[in-house]
């Protein structure tokens, strides 16, 4: 035994189990059988243990053990939500775009005869908590070499974000480091940021939800496949030296729930190198398509333990490691430290002999570690998979069968019961709050509505991200989508957006995961993309809590139902449980992205009102039928700090219609601009849209029954607001009316820089802009400092254009 | 005509200064940094990004790459040089511009459309604006307040030799607003903000950024008649 400090976690178990001078060995399992085993403290059930003594036939040795735990913890080996996503299977949708699908590193879309993209989102909650500028930053890293490990370039990043109450003095040093975290990562990628969410709600108090977004494109015939193939080949560790950071981190950090010690956890964390993960990009891509890779995981949660297994066991092979070969950060690492170890920016290469050479030179030529650590070993002649055997010194420390590791972890039919509070919350309904009725109290509400944090200017945020970056943005946050463009000869593209409500789902698990999946799939709708694919993230409290069970298997139906609907299949995710701390859970928190393809971006339709082109200014019509429907709603929080109710109705087939009414407006060429109404309703969006390029608006609401009240802060579900020409009207009603989406006209666009709401009130756009853009500036901002005005009127300027639209005097930065 | 784009380890706009020089009608040539050969092109580009991971100091390390070598000696001749962000970090180190780009004043990464106004137009790659022409080009970048002691700037100032400041807002710090200078010699540019993301309708706030690529593409055409030549 080398180590010399006193050990700790996974390292101590190298010594208290054996007592002797090397590491814990097969043999000396074989011989000291009845040894007691730490094996609660890793988080293994007494049953999970005695399954391992079973499939082993003697005890397991200490790393066995440490691996065992790793990849049968919740976060691994998904063992409480298996039995409720595999609905994603059983309904999903008859696609031939699919490549790749669950249980691939991400989902592969097809979107052109010789490209396809692949994208998943991923949570990285716990780490962010304990440690938010590297858990944020290694959440990036992580999701971002899933797609690299399909064989496809990363193009982008979208980061959905939950923070505790906007005023508690924690979220001031979470907020600022989980965002810096992500830029400092992503940017130094080269990956443009170009959407996501941030959300404050006192339930994340102790739990925010730290959920990455990547996707990547790649040839059709570069698909990259994980499995361990062929006897003989060799495995190669590519990237970062194997650190002692990060160990535990699955089964530490993600499987648990916080409590006092959360500190204490930070070395559970693993910490970034930015720098490294591009070069293990650029290596990887060469190796790609110089043919050299027959098989590629990326290491992630559960390291080389992950990865070893999962290669050998998708291949039914086995595999001989020799673990004094990993390159390593300190000498000291024991084995078991080295197979838990989460170093970032690390992959797995299955080579053949004949092709190590060129890999170890790609590998130099970008300044990467490349190592051959082991080598494929056959499975047994009657067809039995091989096994695992890894030694360190000679001494042999694991020989398992890897699939028992990969696939056959536990798998828990947990108990599930509805909360008895729901049918009380569900009673206690937003619609009956006391609402603003006067002119002059719906103007201070939405202003007040405006500047509130979940519906305020996010710039300070999305500022710190570049959005620039590979040249293909072409939208990004504050957007309804992030859209790019693949290939810039055909105008072939995608566009992305991912989306949640905590509150709805808390109030309907069922109807809020639904809603949360209407609501991506609409924003990808508006801006005239075809939605095609899901990837979802499922932030839940502890699976241990049978009415947080309740809440996962009803959102979990509710997306199967939802993408059978729809006809956009689920191409993979992730699972986050134990977001909570003590008895208190976290809303569930259903977050869906939504994937949609573009035959040319050109004709992509943005949110803001451009500049009129003619007198009179662009007609606006509000798209979907508005219902009182409240609960749940912004507006009920912030006014009235309420939550209850029933959320708003969801009618998938109505957002299939409106997506089609979109998707040919935007290749006929008949809008102008397009926003989704969802939080905040119509009073939001036309926020937003007239604050884009500081265009007015003037609103007039129908004699419906609805009172200006609920036109403007309902939120009901199927709606968006359009700006058409005129002289494209008639056009555009014909097109809405063939697909029985209901049109309700509410007024044009306007040369007064002014949102006015006839016979209500009208509000300056500048003090609208104070309102919305001070928010967290003022909470999170350090200087005081004006907001730059919008730069572009919906136009691309060439560089004769005049200054415009600027605000009067133009912004001012304080003096140096 | 041949406009080189250098790629570093870690160099991230590297393709979009190579579109932006192919929009603008030049060849782009890819540079690697490693390989001492210039290839013979007419001008160089070093691209913004985190070259070498911006470890030691931005543009610390990339200076002593083996093309910087003959970059910096064919500079000192007369080759037109661009350093965008990143680049224009690595040609202060390089020695080839005076002052440093030091951390944001404000401490933050920061990517915003900014607003420009360009003042020397006797150089290489700004011969094809007008002085006082107001420009809109994205900035992004955690490094980019430039900074110089008093009698560098004074210096600058008086020697025509800063070629735009921000205006409507100073997104970093700079010192006197200072977005990009020149050397001497008017052939080697540094400047803060990327013109290559203001190349296309479809993916920039403006076409503003065109004007470096086809100024630089001009002066080659007027047979190297650069900087002191323009009058």
């Amino acid at each position: 035994m080398t180590t010399q400090e006193k050990p700790s976690g996974f390292a101590a178990t190298d010594v208290l189990v054996s007592g002797s001078d090397g590491p814990d060995t097969v043999e000396q399992a074989q011989k000291t059988s009845d040894e007691l085993q730490p094996y609660a403290e890793l988080g293994l059930k007494d049953d999970e243990y005695a399954k391992i003594r079973e499939i082993l036939g003697r005890r397991p040795t200490a790393s066995e053990l440490a691996m065992y735990s790793i990849m049968w913890s919740e976060h691994c080996s998904y063992k409480s939500s298996k039995v409720h996503l595999k609905q994603f299977s059983e309904k999903a949708p008859q696609n031939t775009r699919m490549l790749a699908g669950i249980g691939e590193n991400a989902g592969v879309v097809q979107i052109s005869e010789k490209l396809a993209v692949t994208f998943k989102v991923e949570s990285h909650n716990h780490p962010s908590y304990v440690e938010p500028y590297q858990g944020a930053a290694t959440g990036v890293g992580g999701i971002v070499r899933d797609i690299l490990a399909m064989g496809a370039r990363p193009i982008a990043v979208m980061d959905p974000l939950r923070f505790g109450a906007h005023d508690h003095p924690d979220t001031a040093r979470v907020l600022p480091g989980v965002v810096a975290g992500i830029g400092g990562y992503g940017n130094c990628l080269g990956l443009p940021n170009i959407g996501g969410e941030i959300v404050f709600d006192p339930c994340y108090q102790g739990n925010p939800l730290v959920n990455a977004l990547s996707i990547g494109v790649l040839p059709v015939e570069r698909l990259q496949k994980k499995e361990a193939t062929g006897t003989g080949n060799i495995v190669v560790l590519l990237g970062a030296r194997t650190g002692r950071d990060g160990i535990g981190g699955v089964s530490v950090l993600a499987s648990a729930t916080f409590d006092e010690e959360a500190e204490q956890r930070r070395p559970s964390v693993q910490v970034g190198d930015p720098f490294m993960e591009k070069l293990l990009i650029e290596s990887c891509l060469e190796l790609y398509d110089a043919g050299l890779v027959s098989g590629i995981q990326d290491l992630g949660g559960a390291g080389l333990t992950c990865a070893l297994t999962e290669t050998a066991a998708a291949a039914g092979t086995g595999m001989r490691v020799w673990l004094e070969r990993v390159p390593l950060r300190e000498a000291s690492m024991s084995p078991t430290e080295i197979l838990a170890s989460e170093s970032q920016e690390r992959m797995l290469l299955i080579v053949t002999p004949e092709n190590l050479d060129a890999v170890l030179q790609v590998a130099e030529k970008w300044g990467v570690w490349a190592t051959a650590i082991g080598e494929v070993t056959a499975a047994s002649t009657d067809g039995t998979p091989g096994r695992l055997v890894i030694t360190w010194n000679d001494h042999v420390v694991v020989d398992v069968p890897p699939g028992s590791l990969a696939d056959d972890g536990p798998v828990y039919q947990r108990p599930i019961r509805e909360p008895n509070d729901v049918m009380l919350l569900q009673a206690d309904r937003a619609e009956t709050l006391p609402r603003p009725s006067t002119g002059d109290a719906l103007r201070e509400t939405v202003l007040r509505m405006a500047a509130s944090p979940n519906l305020c200017d996010k710039t300070w945020v999305t500022e710190q991200y570049d959005r620039y970056v590979l040249g293909n943005t072409i939208l990004a946050q504050p957007e309804d989508s992030g859209v790019l463009r693949i290939d810039e000869e055909t105008g072939l593209g995608v566009a992305l957006s991912v989306d949640g409500n905590g509150r709805f789902a808390r109030l309907d698990p069922y109807e809020g995961a639904k809603l949360a999946l209407a609501e991506a799939y609409r924003n990808v709708a508006v801006t005239g993309a075809e939605p095609v694919a899901v990837t979802d993230c499922l932030n839940f409290g502890s699976p241990e809590d049978p009415h947080v069970m309740w809440q996962f298997a009803e959102a979990c139906r509710a997306l199967a139902d939802g993408c059978l609907e729809l006809g956009t299949p689920v191409t993979g995710g992730n699972v986050s449980f134990y977001n909570q701390t003590g008895a208190a859970a976290i809303h569930p928190t259903p977050v869906v992205g939504v994937l949609g393809v573009f035959d040319d971006v050109a004709r992509r339709v943005p949110m803001g009102f451009p500049r009129p082109a003619k007198a009179g200014g662009d007609l606006l019509f509000l798209l979907g039928e508005t219902r009182v429907e409240l609960s749940g709603s912004e507006w009920a929080w912030v006014t009235h700090g309420h939550l209850g109710g029933r959320p708003p109705k969801v009618d998938l087939a109505a957002e299939q219609a409106l997506g089609k009414v979109m998707a040919q407006a935007s290749k006929s060429g008949l809008v102008s601009a397009a926003h989704d109404l969802s939080d905040g309703g119509l009073a939001q969006v036309l926020v937003e849209s007239t604050l884009r390029h500081g265009v007015g608006a003037k609103v007039t609401f129908p004699e419906d029954g609805n009172s200006p009240f609920v036109h403007l802060f309902s939120e009901s579900a199927g709606r968006a607001l359009v700006a058409v020409p005129r002289g494209h009207d008639k056009a555009f009603l014909a097109l809405a009316a063939e697909h029985g989406v209901p049109v309700t006209p509410l007024g044009v666009t306007s040369e007064e820089a002014a949102l006015e709401v006839e016979g209500q009130f009208t509000i300056p756009l500048e003090e609208l802009r104070t309102a919305w853009s001070s928010t967290l500036r003022d909470l999170f901002g350090g200087p005081a400092e004006q907001p730059p005005a919008p730069v572009t009127s919906g136009e691309v300027r060439s560089v004769t254009l005049e200054l415009s639209p600027q605000a009067p005097g133009g912004p001012i930065e304080p003096p140096a | 005509m041949r406009i080189g784009v250098v790629t570093f380890p870690g160099s991230l706009d590297d393709g979009d200064a190579a579109r932006a020089a192919r929009i603008a009608g030049a060849e782009a040539v890819r540079l690697w940094h490693g390989d001492p050969d210039l290839h013979g092109v007419d001008a160089v580009v070093l691209p913004g990004g985190f070259s070498y991971g911006d470890y030691l100091r931005c543009g610390a390390i990339a200076r002593f790459a083996p093309v910087m070598e003959s970059i910096i000696d064919a500079a000192r001749g007369g080759l037109p040089v661009l350093g965008i962000c990143n680049g224009f970090q690595v040609l202060c180190e390089a020695h080839l511009l005076p002052g440093a780009l030091t951390r944001n004043q404000h401490l933050h990464f920061r990517n915003r459309d900014q607003w420009l106004k360009v003042e020397a137009t006797n150089t290489a790659w700004t011969n094809g604006f007008t002085p006082g022409q107001e420009i809109l080009i994205p900035v992004k970048n955690g490094e980019g307040c430039f900074v110089a002691d008093t009698k560098t700037l004074d210096a600058l100032e008086a020697e025509g030799r800063v070629i735009a400041r921000y205006i409507n807002g100073n997104p970093n710090g700079s010192q006197r607003d200072i977005a990009g200078i020149t050397n001497e010699a008017g052939n080697v540019v540094g400047i803060m903000p990327h013109p290559e993301h203001a190349v296309e309708a479809l993916t920039g706030p403006s076409l503003d950024g065109l004007g470096f690529f086809t100024s630089v593409l001009r002066s080659l055409a007027t047979d190297g008649q650069l900087a002191g030549g323009q009058q």
